[in-house]
């Protein structure tokens, strides 16, 4: 939904353009491709920050007898501080998000941008999605041609949604425990009991699906193994982005509007960033998914 | 002469006996020492006593090389009448000097020097009940320590308070009995009042209490003072520790407590005020939802839940703090949701793991067959 080629406001790294220009004569053949703003990259930031804050406090909480979440909260001050931690992170996420929707407003209803809601810039599920997703197992049993994707895979698009659709369940059922009393003058009496459930059990699903699917889709790929840094800087190669997303490469090739998407290549310091930023979170989520799936089926 | 003969014929006799026993190094043929410090005699309970009222066989100086073992029941038949029966009856291990000190220097109970004085008593007992071979070869458990470190034990061994319960006070002195026979103050139905002779208005509230009611009509399973608190140690059940107490008993209601967010701050805790069973449920006089008294009572929940939850409204209380999402028959709706959100993640999990398990084999075999699929149009 949220597409860096139809939004109005993309944002180039000035930095990136001096350092790296001396480089990118001694390749001239390897060109470089945006594919996230600046905007989409902080968003991704924040949130992956906030994520692992959440994860890591709510986790706790959620296997609270285990020993490790007892030495954990024990470590950094007692249920005070990871309940502190946990909405502290948890508000900032909710601002994030809600900034999120509203700009995905403005930019449907105010300035009419064509191609948000549908067609193959939009995160919106389409028949092509459909077919890749039969196409993608065609290919897996040897049974026909590896699918050309899009401008977003529907494993990305999946991704998408369900943190979408998690955000509202799991936000709004956060708000209802955070401010219980003042729910409960609306809300029927199995509900304060229905939100606890739904918190916990679709907080684990985002975690687990995260720390897992996620990581193995987006950073760990067999062919990008050990870490995709597209998120972090913004760009791919041009091999990357034939390979990822022929569909989209061939479209915007036939529209002459594949030379609008060259960039310069990403200074090293900031691909070493990416790297050590990226495992790092990697590191932590997988720790997490360990003791929390362990803990899941011991209870 | 005339101090001698103003002396008691008592008096006299132990003089004259003192003047060989009276060396307190003396041995008899077996090696015994029958020495007599006659200084710690004369300030002793038995002091107005001759020798020869215990020593009754010796009548007449030379006396016999084996004179009768001294039996305290002569005179104090009221005890030996009461440790009959008792638990420490038969055993020779014994005898009235392993309480009450070395046979010549027996003092008042009242004499804080005593052996049996209250704030002495536990040190006595302990000189068995605090040896844990002891404690091993007579199936006991090694009770001093605990008792020792109990409030109980503190109030005595470091408040020095004479109306501290020392061993005595629960268990009697003469006639103790094992806690497994019916006449015993420390048999299980027993310890309600036995505790009351000082907790009496803990006794009260507890007698009025469901717990006391269902003990007072013969339920066996009733708790009563010492299954929530201990014998010994004398826990307070009040914090953290109070959930496994109540739980030892009430299984179901601990696992739905589990579930909660209260206890799940109890879990992670340090310093933070959460709810337990007895902030809701009241301590010793625990009363049923269904009576109006209760603090669990429909109409007294919203100062319950209030005395945390500022703001606590009618539908506030509502929430259930013991609801069971895996029983469909009282809680459907919870139910229904936990399924629909365990179905969830299991499908999500399962086509995604499959979906990556498939994709890292193809991407494996493609590489064995030269390179990645990206020619493979």
């Amino acid at each position: 939904m949220s597409d860096p080629t139809s939004s109005a406001r993309e944002i180039k790294l000035p930095v990136l353009a001096t350092t790296a220009s001396g480089k990118a004569e001694e390749h001239p053949a390897e060109r470089h491709f945006t594919r996230f703003t600046l905007l989409q990259r902080y968003m991704h930031a924040i949130m992956f920050v906030t994520f692992l804050g959440l994860a890591a406090t709510g986790l706790t909480i959620r296997f609270s007898t285990n020993a490790w979440a007892q030495h954990f909260a024990l470590a950094i001050g007692g249920f005070g501080t990871i309940l502190f931690l946990h909405k502290f992170c948890a508000v900032i996420l909710s601002l994030e998000f809600l900034y999120h929707v509203q700009n995905i407003a403005v930019r449907v209803l105010v300035r009419k941008e064509k191609g948000l809601l549908w067609g193959p810039d939009s995160m919106v599920p389409n028949l092509k999605d459909a077919k890749d997703i039969i196409g993608n197992f065609r290919w897996f049993f040897g049974r026909g041609p590896k699918p050309k994707l899009e401008r977003y895979a529907y494993w990305e698009k999946f991704d998408y949604w369900s943190v979408f659709w998690g955000m509202i369940i799991i936000g709004l059922s956060g708000y209802v425990m955070w401010f219980g009393p003042f729910f409960g003058k609306f809300l029927p009496g199995w509900a304060l009991n229905a939100v606890q459930i739904v918190h916990g059990e679709e907080a684990l699903l985002a975690a687990t699906f995260i720390f897992s699917i996620h990581f193995i889709n987006a950073h760990l790929r067999p062919d990008n193994f050990p870490m995709d840094t597209t998120i972090f800087t913004g760009t791919q190669t041009e091999e990357e982005f034939k390979e990822r997303h022929p569909e989209e490469y061939d479209r915007l090739m036939a529209e002459g509007r594949l030379e609008q998407k060259v960039t310069t290549k990403p200074p090293t310091w900031l691909l070493n960033f990416s790297k050590v930023t990226g495992f790092t979170a990697v590191l932590i989520g997988i720790l997490l998914l360990v003791l929390s799936v362990s803990a899941y089926f011991r209870e | 002469m005339l101090v001698l003969a103003s002396l008691s014929p008592a008096l006299h006799a132990q003089t004259d006996c003192l003047s060989c026993h009276g060396d307190v190094t003396l041995q008899d043929g077996a090696g015994h020492n029958v020495g007599v410090d006659g200084n710690v005699f004369h300030s002793s309970v038995h002091s107005d006593l001759g020798c020869s009222a215990c020593h009754s066989s010796i009548t007449a100086y030379p006396h016999p090389d084996h004179p009768q073992a001294v039996k305290c029941v002569a005179c104090h038949a009221e005890e030996a009448a009461k440790l009959v029966g008792s638990v420490h009856e038969h055993s020779a291990d014994q005898p009235c000097t392993t309480c009450h000190g070395t046979a010549h220097a027996i003092l008042p109970k009242d004499n804080p020097k005593s052996e049996v004085y209250p704030l002495n008593i536990p040190a006595t007992c302990g000189k068995c009940h605090g040896d844990a071979a002891m404690a091993k070869q007579h199936h006991l458990a090694n009770v001093y320590p605990q008792y020792m470190d109990s409030i109980h034990g503190y109030a005595v061994s470091q408040e020095g308070l004479l109306v501290a319960a020392n061993c005595e006070s629960c268990h009697g002195s003469h006639h103790v009995l094992s806690h497994t026979n019916p006449q015993s103050p420390t048999y299980r139905t027993a310890i309600p009042a036995t505790c009351g002779k000082c907790h009496g208005g803990i006794l009260t509230q507890y007698m009025a209490g469901i717990h006391g009611q269902a003990m007072a009509s013969g339920n066996q399973k009733a708790p009563v003072c010492t299954d929530c608190h201990t014998a010994h140690t004398i826990a307070r059940p009040t914090m953290a520790q109070s959930t496994p107490v109540c739980g030892s008993c009430h299984q179901a209601q601990l696992s739905t407590y589990r579930d909660t967010f209260h206890s799940q701050v109890s879990d992670l805790g340090s310093y933070v005020a959460v709810a337990r069973c007895s902030d809701c449920h009241g301590e010793h006089e625990i009363l049923p939802a269904s009576d109006p008294r209760s603090p669990v009572n429909s109409a007294n929940l919203v100062k319950t839940c209030g005395r945390c939850h500022q703001n606590a409204n009618a539908g506030f209380v509502k929430y259930e703090p013991h609801a069971n999402p895996h029983n469909r028959r009282l809680y459907p709706v919870l139910y229904y949701i936990r399924l629909f959100m365990v179905l969830l993640i299991t499908g999500v999990m399962t086509f995604f793991l499959l979906h990556s398990l498939l994709w890292l084999i193809r991407s494996l075999i493609e590489k064995a067959h030269g390179g990645p699929a990206k020619g493979d149009k």
